[in-house]
Parts: structure tokens; C-alpha cells; sequence
């Protein structure tokens, strides 16, 4: 694999691994901290930024919860990090601690600091909905969230919702995405609920009606076309952008770009090496190393993440990167699933389309199986 | 050193399935000191795994023990276990006939069941001296005295001497080893004879070849001998003889006649030295062989499978060394259109088959595809022929059929008198004829059946066990051929006929049958991009169809935080996971969906 060109700006992932309590469906790793810690963990990961040589064009902070710091910590981070002049820099945030009434959060501050993408857990309108899934906040104080981060300059929002809440609806639903357009959002990101095993959701299962597959497969498409309506492009599975809009940092991911990850459970994946932090704060405060996760940038990865993508897999360009040619099983396969509706196929370039997302494991697994 | 021929006893153990058979062999084994206590392991004798975990003994066994009486003489005991199951009566047949005497083991706690009764018949059959043993009397429920009046009631056995033990705990163990000296007959022997020697087992070895265990009736035999099998009329020259014992075999100079022991002549396969044929010498040959030889004929087929294509040679390897060491097991290579190469195997029973298939996963470590077992049907054609099918692939144009004959079997069902009216419904649906039934007892009931081959062979046992709580038995023999109005039953996947689930079934049950299948498939086959109709049809005439709906939703809708190596590992999973799929045109159809087929119950 190609050595990295250290002054290419690469991607950076700042995982801030703290929530004020738990979601029922977040198995991501997080809990809920003392101040002296968050501080601690800040100083941690100001060193690692301070020491890294390379420069960033796209900064994200995830979670957890990075609002739960504040927006001063963030700042300061945001303080040891080079990075470009047009750098894409996103903070997620919860309404909760952005939008409320009596807390006052200073979006002001972080677009200062070079912070010019917000993205917001709105997840639904319907605040039965939000509860079901543990949000504490009302639509009302996500819009006011959104407003506050629009009027320090903000404006490139993006929102999440979610697709198979228990007791979600095609009306509700459509609610929900009417909602977030006129909110303003310039990105949408629009998750199927996964039930994981280790949350909530997976271990009382019982506890909730949640829509069936074939009942989500609809929420889906419905949302689909609505966005497409309103102007967004689905450019990724879960992804709606107005056109400009698509997450610069995201698309790293997915196009096997470079990308630095840190903090517990953070991945990276750097001249053709991916490794992790492991999942424990403390081992992370301790200095740990990365681990190995081994080679990545493979022909596999290209073909699933291609098709993640709206633009969908050019072979022109998969067999100059691999050096190699499909074999005619791959290319009947790929005119097999345009036949039945799932995408288009031109001979060199497969995408998928709203229904061939939406089965793209099977696609993925399929064509994966033509390369042995 | 010459033996004394009075101080031979030669005898098995002949019980009900879980009355204790293997278990006494071990506390024979013990008390004999033929094993150190330190060396034993539960059911010493029944050395495949498979054997221990069944709780069934599935190969015959013997082994030579000696044992000081209270006479003061030390006598030689040859006890020879005899495997467990009706698939093996014939290999039963053949201990027997090796012994004088039988210890007939009956449960405190249950009594007489069928096998108890089937055996005892075949060991009466073959003139044994049968020696009843009342076992389980540690158990809180044992009731030896009602149990003993049964035996006496049912079998007509004198219980007034019948040693009441426990295996388990060695209570009373002595008093049987006390009871086949006192009882059972030394062998009548003549060594002058030509030498006439009955084969009851025979194993095979990487060293040795295949390992003759032989009852010499008359004459002797020893190394350098010319052995003679009197059935194939193959010649060997003899390596070694011996006695098996415990822990290994003790090589003789010589076996002679009264004598339980082994022969070992570098013979490649068993079946060159087949359970039942008689052992000769070449130089002064005994001008007839011992009665009752047959070759045994298969009378349950299916076709066995790789799940990987790949693997066909290793299955035809492991199918080769099976049939080492079991010459009922028959094998050909088959091809199905759906299934690809494999191989049409021939059991003995439906448990031979289970056994054979076990050991083809588990020790040869092989995935296999099974397809539905079927008897040998008889197709008498409008030309005037007849042909035996054993494959539904080859079933004839129904226009070229004139009648069809299936296989017919005698059975018997033992059973506690209140489940007489489920067992008699139950025989009623696998289209039985009632013959007649005793009361062997107030409470119990013995019910004579005829039932077709093919109606017991999938999971009359199962169902047998489930109505009756598992206190009904069952033993069955093979009779005769009737005639029957067979149909064949065709699957339909999207429209192409699936070769490996085709099977051939009375017709008064194929509608039922066709709507079963079709419900199992649509519960079995997983959605796929298109809808799947399920079609079951007799000829060119769908009587049952399903449809297996079109998938719509399998994707990994979040991929960011940059773990992509997590969903890589899932979509490899799937990719792996459709690689063990059976591609049918563009259907793709679990292993899975084959077995639920396989096991189609009443209630399924």
C-alpha cells in the first residue's frame, strides 16, 4: 500500500466518551462522569492532538455526548489541533444541553474556534417517541438549539432521525422529517434502529412494539422520497444532504480515506493500518498504545463501502486501484440486481438505489462471495 | 497348556434398552479384576463416544474373564455384548449363537419390555440357557418382586434363584458371576473336528488388519494356519490368535473348539470376514459352515451429501473407512441435480443411518446435506418387469407403472395399558393393520401391528416416545412386500423441480404430506431479493404451494465512528454463510430447510 503523505490533511475523530445517562439503544461506549475526570480526559487528549504531526482537514467530535463537556474544553482541544483553513469541524451535541432554557451553552464560542458543523440527536418530533428512546428533551428545545447555533453563524446543521422507534408511524414519521427540513437542517442522517445486544432495547426486547422489518423497510423508502422531495441527495445509506452539504468528514470513511480516531474506542485507519484505542477510559488516561487491527484498504472494504454510496462502485476505478479484472460473475450479478430494480448498472458503474440499500447486505455478501 | 473345556462359560448380556447391560459389564469387568479400579470408565466396553453418549452399545464387544469360584476352580468367562438396537438384530443373532448362555437383565423399576421379550425369544431361539438378573434394586422405585413375578408371568421364567443387583452400586454382583458358573452349560467341544468357527464381530485395525472375533464351535486354529471363509471361500494365512481382554489382547498358541477369541490374518476389509460366515481351515476344511450366515441387505436409503462440493473425496475416504469396520453400511456414488456428487447409502435402520451420519460429521469432521430416507420399493411395470427403487430420482413414468409393492414389517408395541388407545391411533396413521394384542400383564400390553417399512422409518420411534412418555417399546421385523398405491412427490423451487426432496409416499397421505412440506420450506427458506413460490406436485399437478416473501430489509444502517473492520467481519459472516448455502437457479436454500423437511412430524 502507498506510504502516507504527511502533509495530506487527513480526518480526525475525537471520541468524547460521556453522556449524562445511557440511551436504551446506544451501545456505544460511554458513561456518565465526575468534572474532575472530564478534565483529566480533556488534558489527555489536548497531548495526543499537541503531538501528533499531522494537519486535519476534517475535525468531528462523537460520542457520547462532546456538549456534555462544554464548550470550553471543546475550544481548548480545538486549540492543539493544526488544522486547515477550510476544514470541515463538527461537534455533536444534545438539545439537552444546548437548547435548554436555564443552561447556557456558547455555540458562539465554538464557531470561533473553527467549529462551522453542528449535528443534533432530533431522532423524532413526537416527544412519546423521544421518550421511548430516552431523550429528555421536547422537539421545542431542539429547535431552540438549532436556532442558537444557527444565529452564532451556524449553518450547517445536520439531524438525526431515527427509523423504527417503538410506535412509529408513516404519519409520525413524516412529521418528524418535515420537522427537521424546516428546521433548517442541511444534512440528515436517518438511522434503522439496530437493536444491539448489550443495551435496553436488546435485552427487554419485550418491553416495546417495535415496527416490524417489512414495516421499517417502508418507514424507509417513505423517508427516501420525502427528502428527495424536499431537495436532498441520499447519498449514503443513512445520509440526505442538500447538494454541498454531505459530511466531508464521514465520506472519509467511506471512500478509505486517512483518518486519526482518538480516545476509548476511537478507530483509526492510517497508511493502510487500521487500529483502535481499547473500550476503557482508564487504560486511555494511562497512555495506552493503539492496538492492531490489522490491514485495511482491501478490495472487500472498497466494494462495501462503494456501495454504501449513492455513486456506487466504478469498476474502472476498483480494478486500476486493485490491478485486477471482475471476473464476469461479479458483472452478471451486478446487471442481475439492476434487473430486479435494486440500482443501476452501465457495464462499469453499479449503485444502488433506495430499495437496493436497504437489502445492501445481501448484495454486498453476494458480490463479496464472487471474488473468492 | 490345554484348556479345560468344563471351566469355559461362554454367555452375553441380553436386555431392554437402559436396563443396565453395559453398566453390569463393567461391574463384571471390575470384580474380576480384569481392570484396575483406577482404569475404569463407565461402560468400559462401549468405546465410541457415540456409544457412551447414546447410552446404546452399536458394535458387539467381548472379552475374556477370569474368575475364581467358590468351588475353588478358576473358571474362563467369555461374555459377549451384543449391540442394542432392532437396526442390529441380525448382529445379535450371531452373539447369541457364539454363546450357552444369556443373562437377561430386567429393570426393578420398569419390567418387561420389548426388547426384553425379543431377546429373549432370539436367545431361546438359539437354545440358550437364559439366567434372569433383577437389576436397579438401589433405586427407590424398584419393585424386584412384582418384577420377577412378571418375568415369570410373561416369560415363564423361574425367578426363585434371579440375582436382585444393583450395577450401579456392585450390590450382589458376585452372585451373578456365582450364577453363570452354576448355570449356564460349558461348551459342548471337540477338537478333533475340522475346524468350524462363527465369526460375531469384526473390526478393523491399521495395524493388524481386520480383527476376526470368532466362537470356534469345533476343531482349532492357530497362526500359520490357512484360514478359509466359508461364505466367500477367501483364503488368509493366520498371523495371530488370541483372547480379548480388557485392557489388550492376550496372544495364544492356538484356539480351539469351546473357545471365544480373536484371529488376525491381514485381511484388508471386514467384509472379506462378514458377522455370521464360518471359519475354516484350507488344510482339513469342514464340508458344510455353521447355519444361519446371511449377508444382510440395507433396507434404508438416502443420499448423503458434502455441504461443500469440495469435500466429495473426503466423504468418499470416510465412507470407505466406515465400511472398514461395518460391512451392513453400502455406498455408490449418486449425482443430484440440486445436490451435486455424492454418495446413495445403504442402512440397516433409520438408527444406523443417524449412527453413520454422526460419525461422519463429528469424526471425519464433514458437513453433509441429507435427503429424505426411503425403503426399496418394488415397481411392477405395464411391460411385465419389475424394478426395485431405493431413489425417487428413479421412479418410473407413472404411465409405465402396472402396480407398486412397499415393504410390510411385524411389530410389536409394549406398552403401560393406559396408552393403548394413542399407540393404536398413532399405527392407524401410519396406515398399520391390526393383528391382535395381549395383555401380558393387567397392566401391560403387548399390541401386534403390521406397519409399513416407510412409515416407521422417518420418526415412528420419536412419536412413539412422545404419546406414551417414553414407557412404551417397540421392536419390529421386516415380513413381507404388499401391494400399495405409491405416488412420488415432486418440489418445486421457483418453478424448477428440486431433486434431492422429491420422495415417494402413499397416496392417501401425499395432500397432507405436500402441505406440510410446503409450510416447512416457506418457515426454512430465509427471504430472498424475489418472492419464492413453493410448489408440491405429482406429476405436472401442483396439490400444495407456499410462498416465500420477497426480503426487504438487511443492511447495517449506521457505518461511522470508523470501525469498519466490525461491519467487514459481519458481511464475511454472510458471505460465509451463503457459500454453505444450496443454490437451486437463483433460490438459495439452507441446509436447514433440507433437515426440517427430513424431520416432518404428525405434529409438524
Amino acid at each position: 500500500m502507498t506510504m502516507t503523505d504527511k502533509t495530506k490533511p487527513i480526518g480526525l475523530y475525537i471520541h468524547i466518551p460521556f453522556c449524562r445517562s445511557k440511551c436504551p439503544y446506544c451501545d456505544f461506549y460511554s458513561f456518565s462522569p465526575r468534572e474532575e475526570l472530564i478534565d483529566e480526559y480533556t488534558k489527555r487528549v489536548c497531548e495526543e492532538l499537541k503531538n501528533t504531526h499531522h494537519t486535519f482537514d476534517t475535525v468531528y467530535f462523537g460520542g457520547g455526548t462532546p456538549s456534555f463537556i462544554g464548550e470550553k474544553r471543546i475550544t481548548e482541544i480545538l486549540g492543539n489541533v493544526a488544522f486547515t483553513n477550510n476544514a470541515e469541524i463538527t461537534v455533536e451535541c444534545n438539545p439537552s444541553d444546548t437548547g435548554d432554557k436555564e443552561r447556557s451553552f456558547d455555540f458562539s464560542a465554538l464557531a470561533q474556534a473553527g467549529v462551522n458543523r453542528i449535528s443534533m440527536g432530533l431522532q423524532s418530533s413526537s416527544d412519546s417517541e423521544r421518550r421511548a428512546l430516552g431523550r429528555r428533551a421536547g422537539k421545542d428545545e431542539v429547535l431552540r438549539a438549532v436556532e442558537r447555533a444557527q444565529n452564532a453563524g451556524i449553518d450547517n446543521i445536520s439531524l438525526d432521525l431515527m427509523l423504527g422507534i417503538p410506535g412509529q408511524t408513516a404519519e409520525s414519521l413524516k412529521g418528524s422529517v418535515d420537522f427537521a427540513v424546516s428546521a433548517g437542517a442541511r444534512h440528515i442522517s436517518a438511522y434503522i434502529l439496530k437493536i444491539e445486544e448489550n443495551t435496553f432495547f436488546g435485552r427487554h426486547p419485550e418491553k416495546y412494539s417495535f415496527p416490524s422489518d417489512d414495516e421499517t423497510a417502508d418507514l424507509y423508502l417513505k423517508t427516501a422520497e420525502a427528502l428527495k422531495e424536499k431537495g436532498y441527495i441520499h447519498y449514503e445509506i443513512s445520509n440526505f444532504a442538500v447538494p454541498g452539504y454531505e459530511s466531508r468528514h464521514n465520506l472519509k470513511y467511506w471512500k478509505l480515506d486517512d483518518y486519526l480516531g482518538t480516545g476509548p474506542a476511537a478507530h483509526s485507519f492510517i497508511g493502510g493500518k487500521r487500529s483502535f484505542y481499547p473500550a476503557d477510559i482508564k487504560e486511555y488516561l494511562a497512555g495506552c498504545e493503539r492496538i492492531c487491527d490489522g490491514e485495511g484498504g482491501g478490495e472487500d472494504e472498497y466494494i462495501m463501502l462503494s456501495l454504501r454510496l449513492r455513486e456506487g462502485l466504478d469498476l474502472d476505478k476498483y480494478e486500476e486501484r486493485y490491478s485486477k479484472t471482475v471476473n464476469p460473475g461479479f458483472t452478471e450479478k451486478c446487471r442481475l440486481y439492476a434487473d430486479r430494480g435494486f440500482g443501476s448498472f452501465d457495464g462499469r458503474i453499479f449503485s444502488l438505489n433506495s430499495r437496493g440499500f436497504l437489502i445492501s447486505n445481501t448484495v454486498i455478501s453476494e458480490l463479496l462471495a464472487e471474488l473468492d | 497348556m490345554a484348556i479345560n473345556k468344563d471351566k469355559i462359560r461362554n454367555f452375553c448380556i441380553i436386555a431392554h434398552i437402559d436396563h443396565g447391560k453395559s453398566t453390569l459389564a463393567d461391574r463384571l469387568l471390575e470384580k474380576t479384576n480384569s481392570v484396575a479400579l483406577r482404569d475404569m470408565t463407565d461402560q468400559l466396553l462401549d468405546d465410541m463416544d457415540l456409544e457412551r453418549e447414546r447410552g446404546i452399545t452399536i458394535k458387539a464387544h467381548a472379552v475374556t474373564l477370569n474368575y475364581r469360584a467358590k468351588d475353588g476352580e478358576e473358571y474362563l468367562l467369555n461374555l459377549i455384548d451384543t449391540p442394542g438396537h432392532v437396526d442390529f438384530n441380525y448382529e445379535v443373532s450371531r452373539s447369541l449363537a457364539a454363546c450357552e448362555g444369556a443373562i437377561l437383565i430386567i429393570d426393578a423399576t420398569q419390567g418387561v419390555e420389548a426388547q426384553t421379550l425379543a431377546n429373549t425369544y432370539l436367545a431361546l431361539d438359539h437354545d440358550l440357557e437364559i439366567v434372569p438378573v433383577i437389576n436397579k434394586i438401589d433405586l427407590p422405585s424398584a419393585d424386584p418382586d412384582r418384577v420377577s413375578k412378571e418375568v415369570e408371568d410373561v416369560i415363564g421364567l423361574d425367578c426363585s434363584e434371579a440375582a436382585k443387583i444393583s450395577a450401579k452400586t456392585g450390590e450382589n454382583v458376585e452372585e451373578v458371576l456365582e450364577q453363570i458358573v452354576k448355570f449356564i452349560p460349558s461348551p459342548e467341544a471337540n477338537d478333533d473336528l475340522p475346524c468350524r468357527a462363527l465369526i460375531f464381530d469384526s473390526v478393523y485395525d491399521s495395524y493388524k488388519g481386520v480383527i476376526v472375533y470368532v466362537r470356534v464351535k469345533e476343531g482349532r486354529i492357530k497362526p500359520g494356519d490357512t484360514m478359509r471363509l466359508m461364505a466367500t471361500g477367501a483364503e488368509f494365512t493366520v498371523v495371530e490368535t488370541g483372547y480379548m481382554r480388557a485392557r489388550m489382547p492376550e496372544p495364544r498358541d492356538e484356539l480351539t473348539a469351546g473357545e471365544v477369541g480373536y484371529i488376525t490374518a491381514s485381511i484388508k476389509t471386514v467384509g472379506d470376514a462378514r458377522v455370521g460366515d464360518t471359519v475354516t481351515t484350507a488344510a482339513n476344511p469342514a464340508s458344510q459352515p455353521l447355519p444361519g450366515y446371511r449377508k444382510v441387505n440395507p433396507m434404508v436409503f438416502c443420499g448423503i451429501y458434502p455441504a461443500d462440493g469440495a469435500d466429495y473425496e473426503n466423504l468418499r475416504e470416510a465412507l470407505e473407512k466406515l465400511q472398514l469396520n461395518d460391512a451392513s453400511l453400502s455406498f455408490e456414488p449418486e449425482t443430484s441435480g440440486a445436490l451435486g456428487f455424492g454418495f446413495r447409502c445403504g442402512f440397516l435402520g433409520l438408527l444406523h443411518l443417524e449412527i453413520i451420519q454422526e460419525r461422519l460429521e463429528r469424526e471425519y469432521d464433514l458437513d453433509l446435506v441429507t435427503t429424505v430416507p426411503s425403503v426399496v420399493y418394488k415397481i411392477n411395470l405395464t411391460d411385465g418387469t419389475q424394478v426395485e427403487i431405493d431413489n425417487p430420482t428413479h421412479y418410473p413414468d407413472p404411465a409405465n407403472i402396472a402396480s407398486c409393492e412397499e415393504p410390510f414389517t411385524d411389530a410389536h408395541i409394549y406398552t403401560p395399558a393406559e396408552y393403548v388407545g394413542t399407540i393404536m391411533d398413532l399405527c392407524q396413521e401410519r396406515r398399520g393393520v391390526f393383528k391382535n394384542m395381549d395383555y401380558i400383564t393387567p397392566e401391560r400390553v403387548d399390541i401386534h401391528y403390521e406397519l409399513p417399512l416407510n412409515e416407521i422409518i422417518y420418526d415412528f420411534f420419536d412419536s412413539l416416545k412422545s404419546r406414551t412418555r417414553g414407557y412404551a417399546s417397540f421392536d419390529y421385523e421386516i415380513s413381507d412386500y404388499r401391494a400399495s398405491k405409491l405416488v412420488k412427490l415432486d418440489v418445486l423451487l421457483n418453478g424448477d423441480i428440486i431433486d434431492a426432496l422429491s420422495f415417494i409416499i402413499h397416496s392417501d397421505k401425499a395432500y397432507s404430506k405436500a402441505r406440510k412440506i410446503a409450510e416447512k420450506l416457506k418457515d426454512n427458506i430465509p427471504r430472498q431479493m424475489f418472492e419464492i413460490p413453493i410448489q408440491i406436485a405429482i406429476g405436472g399437478k401442483i396439490i400444495a404451494r407456499e410462498t416465500v416473501k420477497a426480503m426487504r430489509k438487511d443492511v447495517l444502517a449506521k457505518c461511522y465512528g470508523g470501525d469498519i473492520t466490525r461491519k467487514k467481519k459481519l458481511l464475511e459472516k454472510q458471505k460465509e454463510g451463503k457459500k454453505r448455502m444450496r443454490h437451486f437457479g437463483t433460490v438459495e436454500v439452507p441446509q436447514e430447510a433440507f433437515m426440517a423437511v427430513l424431520k416432518l412430524d404428525d405434529d409438524g
